[in-house]
């Protein structure tokens, strides 16, 4: 409980919530909701011509937790190719669902802020909502990318 | 002996009453910084309650209604114990009192047996400001069984709208059910009311009491409920334990609901025969600790002046929403004139959750979200509300307290 590091990861959450980077209004995507609190959220994700995740954006209502998860999925995705992106949200929800250890996301960018809320079971569900967004949209965008190919 | 709420004294007077009571309650013991106001989620258990469950445990541990031993019987004579208690309770009598595991339990009963007697042309008045208890077992059974749900419409002010009340009950109407009071708004909805025009138009009633037992006695009879259903954890009683109370003749005319142990009279292969009254409806091995637990609950709360306790609960509850609303940005969900110790706010530009997880961080708990009653959060155009909810052990200095908290919290979040 007596993180050393709590005030700077509530500092990064606070930072991401009250100032997000990649917010702005969506249109004609579908909410990813937590049913629990009714916070929803929805992503949606460019690829560049390089093939890489060249924007990311979110919109969506919520508590800190929640909306500054998005802001920082989005800054850790850009860059990324969809496999990569897949890879990073799925170690990051398996952090969240008590699969890995918190301190794989040492290796993150501000994500590890999250490190505090991982042993929250009811805030855990707010935390993982953007990256459970970004996930189906990655699916939906990569795959005729895929069909393609082949 | 145990101090008592006093009817009409005055606030701070009833404050150090409920101070005295915290002593009881272990877990206060543990935490002493613990400022708890989620006691509509759950109350906490007073020593008596603990104590009653593990003395069953240690002294008298075995099925009911089965064995010939002599510990067995036991079991058996102290279930049948707290069946009688808890009949005693709300003025019923233990043919009429059945053990089922919470609320919900206890309205999908109803819903399951009740409602399969109904089908499309019939109709069931519930009301917005349902708990999701006894919403979507009605929803399911509308699926079901084509069954029609009407709603009662809740005022700006928290209220249930009585006008058009008398205009959904007709001839189509089969149920009434409604919640005595509000789990989100703290409203004290008007029982004689509602009973005395469904009663009038030949209609039965169930009253969800799950916030009604833990602060006011409860006495069936006087209430004129058909069907009353509440939960032991709620009225510092144990988890996963809960009555039905219903009329003889309204449950003697339904069939079982769930099939097991004990709700049988005889079993043969080509079929079986249903208990009488009230094992027709315990399937299985119930609850047993857990009502001897819940005995000693309703023991307890009888003894600390429960004829005085809601209005206590009241009186705080109002103290806290005098303190709270000047604080900038607080809104406060509904006005009834008839309120008890529960309060729904919201903070302008601050999440529910936000404002619980930073009252967390001064030990004190309160609830955060839709508090399981989503069409009525819709009704106020809220996503979510923070909820304070006061119990016997809450005094003026833990509502004092909450309020200074709050009154910081914007500037924070």
């Amino acid at each position: 409980m007596s993180d050393p590091f709590a005030a700077v990861y509530e500092e990064i959450i606070h930072e991401h919530y009250k100032r997000p980077k990649y917010r702005r209004i969506l249109e004609g995507l579908p909410y990813v909701e937590n049913p629990s609190c009714g916070d929803r959220v929805r992503v949606s994700i460019r690829l560049g011509s390089d093939g890489r995740i060249a924007d990311v954006a979110f919109d969506g209502s919520g508590c800190s937790i929640s909306m500054s998860s998005a802001d920082i999925l989005a800054e850790d995705i850009i860059g990324k190719t969809p496999d990569e992106a897949r890879q990073s949200i799925e170690t990051f929800l398996s952090v969240l669902r008590g699969e890995l250890d918190v301190d794989e996301l040492d290796a993150f960018g501000d994500a590890v802020a999250f490190k505090g809320v991982a042993h929250l079971p009811v805030r855990v569900k707010c935390a993982a909502l953007a990256w459970r967004a970004a996930l189906t949209q990655i699916d939906s965008i990569d795959k005729p990318q895929m069909n393609a190919k082949s | 002996m145990r101090p008592q709420f006093v009817a009409h004294a005055p606030v701070e007077e009833n404050s150090s009453v409920a101070g005295a009571l915290k002593n009881e309650f272990p877990l206060f013991g543990e935490r002493p910084e613990l400022i708890y106001l989620d006691n509509a989620a759950t109350a906490q258990k007073p020593l008596s309650v603990l104590d009653a469950e593990r003395d069953f445990y240690l002294k008298s541990c075995a099925n009911v209604h089965r064995a010939i031993h002599s510990i067995g019987e036991e079991a058996t004579a102290r279930y049948e114990q707290a069946r009688k208690r808890l009949a005693r309770f709300i003025g019923a009598r233990p043919v009429e009192t059945v053990f089922t595991h919470g609320t919900t339990e206890s309205i999908n009963l109803v819903a399951r047996t009740y409602g399969e007697t109904l089908g499309p042309g019939d109709e069931i008045i519930l009301s917005v400001m349902e708990h999701h208890a006894n919403m979507v077992p009605w929803q399911q059974l509308a699926e079901r069984r084509g069954v029609a749900l009407k709603f009662i419409p809740v005022s700006e002010e928290g209220e249930l709208d009585m006008a058009e009340y008398g205009r959904l009950l007709g001839p189509k109407t089969r149920l009434v059910a409604v919640t005595m009071i509000s789990n989100v708004l703290g409203t004290i909805n008007p029982v004689e009311k509602i009973v005395g025009a469904a009663h009038a138009a030949g209609v039965p009633v169930l009253l969800d009491a799950a916030q009604a037992a833990p602060s006011m006695p409860l006495d069936v009879k006087a209430l004129g409920a058909d069907l009353l259903a509440f939960s032991g954890h709620k009225m510092y009683g144990p988890f996963g334990i809960g009555i039905l109370y219903g009329t003889e003749r309204m449950l003697d005319a339904l069939p079982p609901f769930m099939g097991g142990g004990d709700m049988i009279s005889e079993v043969r292969l080509e079929g079986f025969s249903a208990n009488e009254l009230p094992y027709k409806f315990e399937a299985g091995t119930p609850p047993i600790s857990q009502a001897v637990g819940l005995e000693a609950a309703a023991d307890w709360l009888s003894s600390v002046g429960l004829d005085a306790l809601g209005e206590y609960e009241s009186a705080l509850a109002q103290r806290f929403m005098e303190g709270i609303k000047g604080i900038p940005g607080i809104r406060i969900l509904g006005s009834a004139a008839r309120r008890a110790g529960i309060v729904a706010f919201t903070l302008e530009g601050a999440h529910a959750h936000d404002v619980a997880a930073y009252l967390d961080r001064f030990h004190i708990a309160v609830r955060a979200g839709h508090h399981c009653a989503h069409p009525l959060a819709r009704r106020y155009g809220i996503v979510s509300s923070a909820r304070a909810s006061v119990g016997t052990y809450n005094t003026c200095e833990d509502v004092d307290t909450a309020i200074r908290v709050l009154s910081r919290a914007g500037e924070a979040l």
